[in-house]
């Protein structure tokens, strides 16, 4: 049980934390022919898209209604309806999904009302599907906006099944609202898995079908991608909704108030039992016994386990990662025998006081350094802002979540299923070997007993921040 | 607001700018920028641009005052280098919450900067105004004065919220606060008589290094970087430098042309980018120091080095001549880099296609960077598809550029090399030039290319995807070439002033109706080159043609 605790200070430092809004975005990039828009100053789109190049190495379509700073004090309604048509005009999309920030939800603007106003004044996009989200960028953090975002899409454009009247469902169809802490190729996996059991997913949203990485099929400046308006509609149909992640509990109740449809929440997809109740649900929900293939992955994730634990087992972890993250990856390392020494993460949910450490802190990579350093961490897991910290902390830094814009493949980082739990486990266990052989071999001197050796607590490098790095534990 | 406002006119009234010389008073007062549509694809804020000039000084903790959007979502993205303190990679942000915007981020704003001080002791805190806090009516040249008393610190306030205006108002605004409440703040130890100033320089990819030697073996003293690799006591006492030397972009010109006018400093604005251009550069450095005093004697040596590394950095070109014979380059980017890159590909026996890029002599320059600057412009309202028939059409080995064109030419499976800003590759100096022509020899003879180009084993040829693309569009030209009135009616929209979104046809209209003969009058009835000014050669074109004149489009240009 871990109690959580919020950072006081004013000034955050080295944020860990990334806005509301461009989760929002993120979540519309995985619907198909969809270009998302930020209502907002042209600066805030800007950022969030060069994030996401950064990320996923890849064409991000996103826009912005580009308030000045008149229309910010006059209200945004024409730079809404300019946007909405200009989009409509150029890129023909499939459906616009806009978020708004902090510079328009400061003054109040009404979108539902624009929008409303806009369909009616302009014919040619009165049936043009568009969702708004409210995401202002002074509360909550980018899980959040993921969260809000993909509730609304059900509360939208899933049509609605009255409870009363008899509903043809299709037990094969199942519907599965996956966190934004999964990765393109994380939704892959699960899509293989379930169609294994010859279940047929419908993904909301599908970032793996659009920022995946593959080579488009035809040039389009919106998404390339993605579930489509159309199958979003019909997803009342499927037999169950599966939620990954606890920040989907939210879209999967909305669900099952539109539509009916029960739903099973898994918080964790990483870690062998995390992925035996997984396969026995899905074994379950399709009546088919367990293929051949996953008994034998989940022999070989076993073999690993025993193989990794040498290394992994009494490592000490310091993490930053948004809620979900930090569960999911905490948890595994936990199972692994390794100790969450420092926790930090960006907002609140309630598995945090189910994450296996004695504190989660809602703070930022500051705090994460300075935590590490004190109780002397030898593993260092979170997104590639860390990767100063890590330095100058000197331990090994294992990148996981967006963003990840220092190494390549971030939209392939595999870990949930019996194989990609297996393959992190082999990926954090040789980080943690080449460590050892690079930094803590032994040497005529390692047992002299000056203090001067061991796995924890090296001095860090940040002559810069004395006061925050001064009280080195020294810890054995 | 209104010293901020105020502020904004003066660098829209910029003199040092020569675009600026050429317009109206009220054109002027509504800035160089081109205005944005809501709908489109976004640059970067004010606040960014601030950033981008200002992060570079190494040592100085940058503050920024606003929500987690402005901060959080950007920061470290830059790939400036420091050889000293790494402070400036540290991100500090107030991450402001609701309560600060119902009740003002005043005071979250004076702690973050106590803070800031008490943990890091930095020389000096830059804090940096965000939208959302300007509307709300935090003062921050209020919380920074008061700091500044309180802590004994120099805290500056930089006025750039997002919402003023786009990066390059950024820069000038940022240039604004220092020569406000830094330059000339601090005095140095010693001078010399060889001490430069260099503006606008960033040093992404550690490129400055790639120069440092020269100037270090020729005993020029880099007096004060603003900002690459910068420290604030040096730009506090820059004003004791003898010269300046304002690196390529317009970003900075008010700190050069201002410190000019109140300390005497003359400045020349020169580039690194090239060969030429750094042994141009070299000298007008050299000249500069002699006019204020530096002996005679240094023109000579400057001489001599710049015969040295020239040699050796052609030489090291040449041998790559055999590699590139027969191939092409697409160069798109706008700026007077890539201008700069022209000389050296051309040395290395590249030829140039797209822009119409023929051969470079200097009086040629002006026309090639306008040309490139256009073309850069162009790219930005293309949709993937037309960019990829225009990188067909120019049957390019190669596509230098930066930005946004980057994905549609390597999913097309074309070889393609980032030229301007998030490089891992420094390309400055007569070595960057090697480096550059290195990289590209490295991305067109990798045989990658012929693996990747080659259709799925279960696709058949001719159904690729990207052939389907371009059947879909030749079909439409073809459609389009069969209707009269609708070939016209697209002529006339292509458009010719991207900034101000003017059309051929109203241009040509213009020009019928009033009897125009200048691209000046072309300015003055439709606002067509009021933009970043690159368009002006078509504009001349049109004007030199018969009446409709029969120009091609943009798209069909780069295809001749
Ligand atoms: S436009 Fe304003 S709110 Fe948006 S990132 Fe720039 S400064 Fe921040």
């Amino acid at each position: 049980m871990a109690i959580v605790t919020h950072a006081k200070k004013a000034c955050t430092v080295n944020p860990l934390k990334m806005s509301q809004p461009i989760g929002g975005a993120l979540a519309f990039m995985g619907l198909r022919g969809c270009m998302p828009l930020l209502h907002g100053s042209q600066g805030c789109t800007s950022f969030g898209l060069v994030l996401f190049v950064r990320h996923f190495k890849e064409a991000i379509p996103m826009q912005t209604t580009a308030m000045s700073e008149v229309a910010t004090i006059l209200g945004g309604y024409e730079n809404v309806e300019q946007a909405v048509l200009n989009i409509h005009k150029r890129t023909r999309p499939e459906i616009i999904g806009i978020c708004s920030t902090g510079v328009t939800e400061t003054k109040g603007d009404d979108v539902e009302g624009y929008i409303r106003l806009i369909r009616a004044r302009n014919p040619e996009v009165a049936q043009l599907p568009m969702v708004y989200v409210s995401t202002p960028d002074f509360k909550d953090a980018f899980q959040d906006g993921w969260e809000k975002t993909v509730a609304r899409m059900v509360e939208t454009l899933v049509d609605p099944v009255d409870a009363g009247a008899p509903i043809q469902r299709n037990a094969r169809r199942i519907n599965v609202l996956p966190g934004c802490h999964l990765t393109p190729g994380d939704l892959d996996e699960i899509r293989t898995i379930m169609e294994d059991f010859g279940l047929q997913p419908s993904f909301l949203p599908d970032l793996a079908g659009s920022l995946d990485g593959h080579i488009p099929d035809e040039f389009t400046p919106t998404t390339i991608g993605g579930i489509g308006v159309d199958e979003i509609a019909t997803m009342g149909e499927s037999a169950w909704t599966i939620a990954i992640g606890a920040q989907m509990r939210r879209a999967a109740e909305a669900m099952k108030t539109r539509t009916g449809v029960p739903f099973r929440l898994f918080e964790r997809l990483s870690g062998l039992e995390a992925n035996d109740e997984f396969i026995m649900f899905l074994s379950q929900i399709s009546g088919r016994p367990v293929p051949r293939k996953y008994r034998r992955q989940r022999g070989q994730l076993v073999d690993a386990m025993l193989d990794a634990h040498f290394h992994i087992g009494g490592r000490r972890l310091a993490i930053g990662a948004e809620p979900d993250l930090l569960f999911d990856m905490s948890g595994l390392l936990h199972d692994m025998g390794a100790h969450v020494m420092a926790a930090v993460t960006t907002t609140h949910s309630p598995v945090l006081e189910r994450v296996e450490t004695e504190e989660v802190l809602i703070g930022d990579l500051e705090d994460l350094e300075r935590l590490a350093q004190e109780r002397g961490c030898d593993l260092l897991i979170t997104h590639s802002h860390g990767r100063q910290a890590a330095e100058r902390l000197n331990i090994p830094f294992y990148r996981a979540g967006i963003p990840t814009f220092d190494r390549i493949g971030a939209g392939h980082q595999l870990t949930v299923g019996y194989r990609g739990t297996r393959d992190t486990l082999f990926t954090i266990a040789n980080l943690l070997i080449a460590d050892h052989e690079a930094n803590h071999d032994a040497t005529p001197g390692t047992w002299r007993g000056d203090g001067a050796h061991g796995a924890h607590a090296p001095l860090g490098k940040g002559a810069h921040a004395p006061d925050t790095l001064a009280h080195v534990a020294a810890v054995h | 607001m209104t010293s901020l406002s105020a502020t904004i006119q003066d660098v829209f009234n910029e003199p040092g700018c020569g675009k600026n010389a050429t317009k109206s008073e009220a054109e002027r007062k509504k800035g160089c920028t081109k205005q944005l549509q809501p709908g489109g694809a976004a640059g970067g804020c004010a606040f960014d641009g601030a950033k981008i000039a200002l992060q570079p000084l190494t040592d100085v903790a940058h503050l920024v005052h606003g929500p987690i959007a402005c901060e959080g979502n950007s920061w470290d993205n830059r790939g400036a280098r420091s050889s000293g303190s790494s402070l400036w990679r540290t991100s500090f942000t107030t991450d402001i919450n609701e309560t600060d915007v119902v009740f003002g981020g005043e005071k979250r704003l004076y702690k973050a900067i106590r803070e800031t001080i008490e943990k890091y002791d930095p020389p000096a805190v830059f804090v940096y105004q965000t939208c959302v806090p300007a509307m709300t009516g935090d003062d921050i040249n209020a919380v920074c004065k008061a700091a500044k008393e309180k802590f004994g610190k120099p805290v500056i306030p930089i006025n750039a919220p997002g919402f003023v205006g786009p990066k390059n108002l950024g820069n000038k605004l940022a240039g604004e606060a220092l020569l406000e409440h830094v330059i000339g703040t601090q005095e140095p130890d010693y001078t010399t008589p060889y001490d430069l100033n260099i503006i606008g320089e960033y040093n992404l990819a550690g490129e400055l290094w790639q120069v440092k030697p020269l100037l270090d073996e020729l005993g020029i003293r880099i007096f004060a970087s603003i900002s690459g690799d910068g420290r604030y006591k040096e730009v506090a006492y820059s004003h004791r430098a003898k010269a300046a030397m304002m690196v390529c972009s317009k970003a900075m010109i008010n700190v050069a042309r201002k410190m000019e006018e109140r300390y005497g400093i003359p400045y020349f604005e020169g580039s690194f980018y090239g060969i030429q251009d750094s042994s141009d550069s070299l000298r007008e450095i050299a000249r500069l120091l002699i006019s204020r005093g530096a002996p005679e004697e240094l023109m000579a040596r400057t001489e001599a080095v710049i015969e040295r590394e020239e040699a050796k950095a052609f030489a090291a070109i040449a041998s790559y001549r055999p590699r590139f014979a027969g191939k092409k380059v697409l160069l798109i980017t706008g700026g007077v880099k890539s201008w700069s890159v022209v000389a050296a590909l051309q040395e290395a026996g590249l030829e140039l296609v797209g822009t119409s890029v023929k051969k470079s002599t200097r009086e040629d320059k002006e026309r090639i960077k306008e040309l490139m600057g256009q073309d850069a412009h162009m790219i930005e309202d293309m949709t993937p598809r037309e960019m990829y028939k225009m990188l067909k059409d120019a049957k390019a080995d190669i596509m230098l550029s930066g930005g946004r064109s980057q994905f549609v030419a390597l999913k097309a499976a074309m070889p393609w090399l980032d030229i301007n800003q998030e490089r891992h590759h420094a390309y400055m100096g007569y070595v960057g030039m090697v480096t550059l022509v290195a990289q590209i020899d490295k991305a067109l003879h990798n045989p990658m290319w012929q693996q990747v180009r080659k259709p799925a084993p279960w696709d058949r040829p001719g159904e690729s995807w990207q052939a389907r693309a371009l059947a879909q569009m030749d079909a439409e030209a073809a459609a389009l070439a069969a209707d009269p009135v609708a070939t016209e009616k697209a002529r006339r929209a292509q458009k010719i002033c991207h900034c101000k979104s003017v059309s051929l046809g109203a241009i040509e209209d213009a020009i019928a109706t009033r009897h125009l003969d200048s691209v000046e009058g072309v300015r003055l009835a439709t606002d067509a080159t009021g933009g970043c000014g690159a368009c002006a050669a078509r504009v001349e074109d049109i004007l030199k043609a018969p009446l409709p004149p029969k120009v091609a489009a943009p798209a069909l240009k780069a295809a001749e």
